[in-house]
């Protein structure tokens, strides 16, 4: 048994391996990833910060700055979903192309094609994440966090990416062309827009607010902004991780049974 | 203290054993027939060829063999390991190069070669000294630094055959090597098989060009419409291949209907009006022909006379000929009525000439 868990660590090794080089051989990929929650954070802090941000009750540097620091866990938590989401198209360009039947044909562990490939994408994503949070300290970002809670929200945020790529593997399994991978995790990552990412859940409208206030990335983002802000998170971090886990394991059976249907032996 | 018999690495095939058999394989997709019972055997060491035309079921048959996909029913045995109870132990004696090239573009070709090294989990000096080996060997060393997705079309398959040589697999399976290599690449891929032979390796191809067959294999088989319809050495089958024969195409019915009384062994093809005479092209079968034709009175608005050759014996064993022999099957065809050659199931067994 430990046996078979060595060969399966050292093939994911070499699958790992493979998908960092091909981020390191394309960082543009890394960057377009992470532009896209910074390039938000820019946007609504500069253009409605001053404005929302006055509903939030004004901190002591206005209401720009108390809406970075409501606004930057929202974006963080949407970065992370997007960027675990590009995993899609990487499995399906894998599994289009030729390489996949050359992998299946090798005496390999089956399953370190799917876990190189998630290994590498949080990475991928967690270094997207430095650059966000990077921005977000540069335009006056302060968290109030002490180690134990920034290691928290560091686990949480890692939770998150695990959690979601697992489900980009099986939506990338079910895309038959390139272009449909990449469409479908764009619900993913706008799914944050419906919750508390952006304006607080109980300034919508009612269905939508019933919407937001039950999502996956509300206790999500919730939880990471009260550690980020070093206010108490209550049970949100249960139920955070909790849904870090159902998603995870959905993503993972329901990418092993895709996988293990399309190599089926009878 | 390893025994003395211990196989080293050029003499690993088991004495006189098979390198693959299969018994009965089967395989539908939905209702279409791709795999109708194939029987093989090939002894190790030796070229087989899978010879038939697009659609006839070569593609699956290597899928299956090589662990791809799974067979309806019949069973198989590759390099002694069997098919369903053993996969892991197929794929570790295998390699198996695919009709589209398996490469990782993104990676340069020593790349892509130490990834195979990785993944065959080589020690690290063993793999890197095989992968510089192949480079030299399939000349790409200069280009080894180079991303794939920058390869001509023949380095593309040298690189793809490399990758599938670093493991030093005991039966290679080639599906369609050539198809779209100019000459010269051509030239170069039968050289290399040749020199994997040589070296003891077996090697499964499938291809469309009789020439290949003829040129590589030991043993042939062609394969049309989901059945072997004939099996042997090159010269094997080019004796069954009917001589030169006559083809007279008739002007109307009426005058098909007393050719056919003239010439009851001739083959026909109602569609055209045609008919298809073997025998030799010599003068006096010719007149013989023409005297037949004569004393039943019947006009012939075409005649011409064909003498085989190696595309000739491959049309006429899968009955994919656009002449006479193809139209037998149009009105027994137990086919499901669809035109495309892939849903077309031809009887082809039927039509196999002696």
């Amino acid at each position: 048994m430990s046996s078979t868990l060595a060969l399966a660590a050292h093939d994911s090794m070499t699958m790992l391996r493979r998908n960092l080089k091909h981020a390191a051989r394309y960082p543009a990929l890394t960057f377009s990833q992470a532009m896209t929650p910074i390039l938000m954070l820019l946007l609504f802090v500069f253009a409605f910060g001053d404005s929302i941000g006055a509903s939030l009750g004004s901190g002591p540097g206005g209401g720009r700055d108390a809406y970075l620091a409501y606004l930057t866990p929202g974006i963080l938590v949407m970065g992370v979903a997007g960027g675990s989401m590009s995993t899609s198209v990487a499995i399906c360009s894998d599994m289009t192309g030729g390489i996949i039947n050359r992998f299946r044909t090798m005496n390999i562990v089956r399953s370190s094609f799917m876990t190189g490939h998630v290994i590498g994408s949080v990475v991928q994503t967690l270094v997207g994440l430095v650059l966000v949070v990077a921005v977000a300290l540069a335009v006056g970002f302060r968290p109030h966090a002490g180690a134990a809670a920034w290691a928290a929200a560091f686990g949480l945020l890692l939770a998150i990416a695990v959690a979601v790529t697992w489900l980009s593997v099986a939506l990338g399994l079910i895309s038959k062309t390139v272009e449909s991978a990449g469409n479908k995790p764009l619900l993913v990552q706008f799914l944050p827009f419906l919750g508390s990412a952006f304006v607080p859940a109980d300034s919508m409208a009612p269905g939508l607010r019933l919407f937001a206030e039950y999502q996956p990335f509300t206790p999500m983002i919730e939880t990471l902004r009260g550690l980020l802000s070093g206010t108490p998170v209550g049970s949100g971090g249960w139920v955070s991780l909790a849904w870090c886990a159902g998603i995870g394991t959905v993503g993972y059976v329901w990418s092993r049974r895709l996988f293990n249907r399309t190599t089926t032996r009878r | 203290m390893p025994p003395s018999v211990m196989p080293t690495s050029r003499n690993r095939n088991m004495l006189g054993a098979p390198a693959v058999t299969a018994i009965g394989l089967r395989k539908s997709y939905g209702d279409r027939t791709v795999l109708d019972g194939i029987d093989l055997t090939i002894p190790a060491g030796t070229v087989f060829a899978l010879l038939g035309p697009n659609g006839a079921g070569k593609t699956t048959t290597v899928e299956i063999l090589s662990t791809l996909v799974g067979a309806d029913g019949g069973q198989a045995q590759i390099a002694g390991h069997d098919l369903l109870t053993d996969p892991d132990g197929v794929r570790s004696a295998i390699g198996v190069t695919g009709q589209f090239a398996a490469l990782d573009d993104l990676l340069t070709a020593e790349e892509n070669l130490l990834l195979m090294a990785d993944l065959l989990r080589l020690p690290r000096q063993q793999g890197r000294a095989r992968v510089r080996e192949l480079l030299e060997r399939f000349d790409i060393a200069e280009a080894a630094g180079r991303r794939a997705a920058t390869f001509s079309g023949g380095m593309r398959r040298r690189l793809d055959l490399a990758m599938t040589l670093v493991g030093d697999p005991q039966v290679i399976f080639l599906d369609e090597p050539t198809t779209g290599l100019d000459p010269r690449s051509r030239r170069t891929m039968w050289d290399t098989v040749r020199g994997l032979v040589a070296g003891g390796t077996t090697v499964f191809l499938t291809t469309q060009y009789l020439e290949e067959a003829d040129q590589l294999a030991d043993r042939i088989a062609v394969l049309d419409g989901g059945r072997i319809v004939a099996e042997g050495t090159a010269d094997e089958l080019k004796a069954r291949i009917p001589g030169s024969h006559v083809r007279l195409r008739l002007a109307d019915p009426a005058g098909f209907a007393r050719a056919c009384a003239a010439f009851p062994g001739a083959s026909r093809d109602a569609e055209n009006l045609a008919l298809r005479i073997a025998g030799d092209a010599g003068l006096d079968a010719l007149r013989s022909v023409i005297d037949r034709l004569d004393a039943a009175g019947v006009p012939a608005a075409d005649f011409s006379v064909h003498t085989p050759d190696l595309d000739d014996v491959f049309f006429a064993l899968t009955g994919a000929d656009t002449g006479v022999g193809a139209g037998t099957g149009i009105g027994t065809g137990t086919g499901t009525g669809t035109d495309t050659p892939h849903g077309s199931h031809r009887p082809a067994a039927e039509e196999t000439p002696r």
